[in-house]
């Protein structure tokens, strides 16, 4: 048996396909966006000095880091309405439980982000007379996320792909949009391969840029 | 016993040997050295063809070394070597080290492995070593185990690759004694190496490089009695200067 | 907010004359043999692609490459549906094969492209002369991987290999997208059946993080049995 593509029109990608590739993508962006402030502050609060900032920190990280996401979803979306006592869509669910859950993996980036900046940075920004925050903010963190950027950058693709693990809670994202296509003109075969392949291609194409970036950092170093 | 016509070879376009000729006898010690960077340890490497070359021949025993049809690892069982970082497989002890390509390579039983390993390391100086790993002993300590699992395959030649440049000062006599010792029973050996003292006492002939090209090619005495390129003169005065 | 535990919710009966909590234990069951028979696969994958891909011989390389590229970026959940709705589609032959093996090789080669990714970066870490003490001595070149470069490599990977074993229990979870009755298909039915989604949520998950700390254990135990006298314990977080 082949595949026959014929089904697959420019009406079909308007009514199915535009509006869950939309989604994916603002998911991922905001995600990222999101978890990158909050992770950074992760990171911070992980490696203060005092140990009731660090301690939540690391546990926070830690508990993310160890349940599959799909029950991370599962939680959140059986919580928050429990939490703030009325329903919540599956989309605005799956935007807090990515930003939430993505940050402690972008804290585990950012954390050796810091600590790949010489301890000489952060003190010659306080022989300066800068505070804390500032040297931080003005001195290694720009450093820090410059060092991560393609780390971060791998992430994201990872982000990107994990999205389509809003499966669970039913929110309408890309592959959500190539199954309904696939169930509404009886193609399933032909839905699933075209997803695998936009996917890929826009994977696939995202660490290209990455390798280019970081080849060119190597050189600049 | 080794014999290298007309070498040249690149790095890209960056030209590391030019038209390099040299040869080693049966039972002669032959001493290359020059300058870091002027090709001496890329040379030495082509003559078990670790390093591929673009023209010229390389013989050892006879057997062309660059020719596709040679059976390379037959042909590199019979060249010992020892590398400047020791290269001593850290997963496996010092009687492993010395038993693998025994018989692996030589298809040699366990015991005949063995036992010739056992006479190796005594040799060395290094029995009550044998049952440990490499990185338990101490840099000196690790050359000479690699010599001897080079000397365990019964080699007709060996080649040294700057041997003792990577040892602690005090370390880098345990490791000539043992090279000298060897030049003394009449092994065939090329060597790259600073050592100078070295060369006085054993080489019959010195190779001195500069820039990829072979510069001298000369008899131990001639070579330190009166190098006759500037290069050369150079390179002595500086390397004898303390 | 008045919320009560109700953790006898595990004793009601599920009305096919077992308890959930049976229920929970097979799904359990389920993940760890998804998770350790897609393990065993993605071991030997990686461990052979990954080999490949340091080889001299160009196009071997490229083609190793090519296979960690295919599944390192198609997402987990769109490679389950590919074996689960289209390859048997394709290949009519494999209609038989029960959905718990497709998932198994969906997870097993997605996996296997990040052994391999693991694998490749150990070997290239041992230093160059390491292969060409081996070739001196007279070994061919796939005596000089399987004596020399691979003993070491493997026991260098054996930290991130770690983390990837607790991973596959974790990706395991993506199953139920394909009704395998695995931990989380059971959380998901169990919570709509019982209204019980807390306490139902919480034992799953316990179960999950308990696994793979078990992996953890087991994987740090093999990493000091294996460990070379002499040689540096590698730097652990």
């Amino acid at each position: 048996m082949g595949l026959d593509l014929s089904f697959f029109t420019w009406d079909l990608a308007r009514n199915f396909l535009i509006g869950g590739l939309i989604f994916s993508v603002v998911l991922t962006l905001v995600a990222m966006t999101g978890g990158i402030f909050f992770g950074t502050l992760l990171a911070l609060a992980r490696l203060s000095d005092r140990p009731w900032l660090a301690f939540p920190a690391a546990g926070y990280v830690n508990a993310m880091r160890s349940v599959p996401l799909v029950m991370v979803i599962l939680w959140f979306f059986l919580l928050i309405p429990f939490l703030i006592g009325r329903p919540i869509g599956a989309e605005w669910s799956a935007v807090i439980t990515f930003t939430a859950f993505e940050s402690a993996y972008y804290s585990e980036i950012m954390r050796a982000g810091v600590q790949s900046v010489a301890r000489g940075q952060a003190a010659a920004g306080f022989a300066l007379g800068l505070t804390y925050a500032q040297s931080m903010r003005l001195v290694v963190l720009p450093q820090a996320f410059r060092n991560m950027l393609p780390v971060l950058l791998t992430q994201t693709i990872i982000l990107f792909q994990d999205t389509s693990l809003v499966y669970a809670i039913g929110a309408y994202d890309l592959l959500k949009g190539f199954e309904t296509a696939g169930k509404n003109f009886n193609r399933p075969v032909e839905a699933y391969t075209l997803a695998a392949v936009v996917y890929f291609v826009i994977c696939y194409s995202l660490s290209g840029s990455v390798r280019r970036l970081q080849r060119r950092m190597a050189v600049v170093r | 016993m080794i014999e290298i016509r007309n070498v040249s070879k690149w790095f890209g376009a960056f030209q590391v040997l030019k038209d390099c000729s040299a040869r080693v006898d049966k039972g002669e010690v032959v001493v290359v050295c020059g300058p870091s960077g002027s090709g001496k340890s890329t040379l030495i490497k082509c003559v078990n063809a670790l390093e591929p070359i673009q023209e010229g021949e390389i013989t050892v025993a006879g057997i062309p070394v660059t020719d596709p049809k040679t059976d390379l690892p037959k042909l590199r069982a019979k060249v010992g070597m020892v590398f400047q970082h020791f290269e001593l497989f850290p997963h496996l002890s010092i009687m492993q080290n010395l038993t693998l390509a025994q018989v692996r390579v030589l298809r040699r039983t366990r015991e005949e492995a063995n036992e010739k390993a056992l006479k190796l390391l005594d040799r060395v100086g290094l029995r009550d070593q044998a049952q440990k790993f490499p990185g338990q002993l101490s840099g000196g300590q690790q050359q000479r185990v690699a010599i001897a699992r080079a000397l365990a395959m019964d080699p007709l030649a060996m080649l040294f690759d700057e041997p003792t440049s990577a040892l602690d000062p005090e370390m880098i006599n345990e490791v000539l004694d043992v090279m000298v010792e060897l030049a003394h029973e009449g092994m065939t050996m090329m060597c790259v190496t600073h050592e100078m003292g070295f060369a006085r006492k054993v080489a019959h002939r010195v190779v001195f490089m500069d820039g990829g090209e072979i510069v001298e090619d000369a008899s131990k005495e001639d070579f330190f009695g009166k190098p006759r390129s500037e290069r050369a003169q150079l390179f002595l005065s500086k390397i004898l200067q303390h | 907010m008045n919320f009560r535990w109700e953790w006898e919710v595990f004793l009601r009966d599920t009305g096919g004359g077992e308890s959930y909590l049976d229920w929970m234990i097979s799904a359990w069951g389920w993940t760890l043999a998804v998770s350790a028979l897609a393990w065993l696969l993605a071991l030997v994958l990686g461990s052979a692609v990954g080999t490949l891909r340091t080889v001299p011989s160009a196009w071997v390389a490229r083609l190793a490459s090519a296979w960690v590229e295919l599944f390192r970026n198609i997402p987990l959940l769109v490679q389950i549906f590919l074996w689960y709705h289209v390859i048997p589609a394709l290949v009519p032959p494999l209609k038989e094969v029960p959905g718990f093996a497709l998932v198994v090789f969906a997870l097993g080669l997605f996996t296997s492209a990040r052994v391999a990714e693991q694998v490749r970066a150990g070997i290239q870490s041992l230093s160059r002369g390491q292969q060409a003490a081996g070739l001196a001595l007279g070994l061919s070149l796939p005596q000089a991987y399987r004596f020399v470069l691979l003993p070491m490599a493997l026991r260098i990977v054996i930290p991130p290999l770690t983390s990837e074993s607790m991973n596959i229990i974790k990706n395991s979870s993506v199953a139920f997208a394909v009704s395998v009755s695995e931990l989380t298909l059971f959380a998901l039915q169990a919570q709509e059946e019982t209204a019980r989604g807390i306490e139902v949520y919480l034992a799953v998950t316990g179960l999950y993080v308990a696994s793979a700390f078990t992996v953890n254990r087991a994987m740090t135990w093999i990493e000091a049995r294996v460990r070379v006298p002499g040689q540096a314990a590698p730097e652990r977080r």
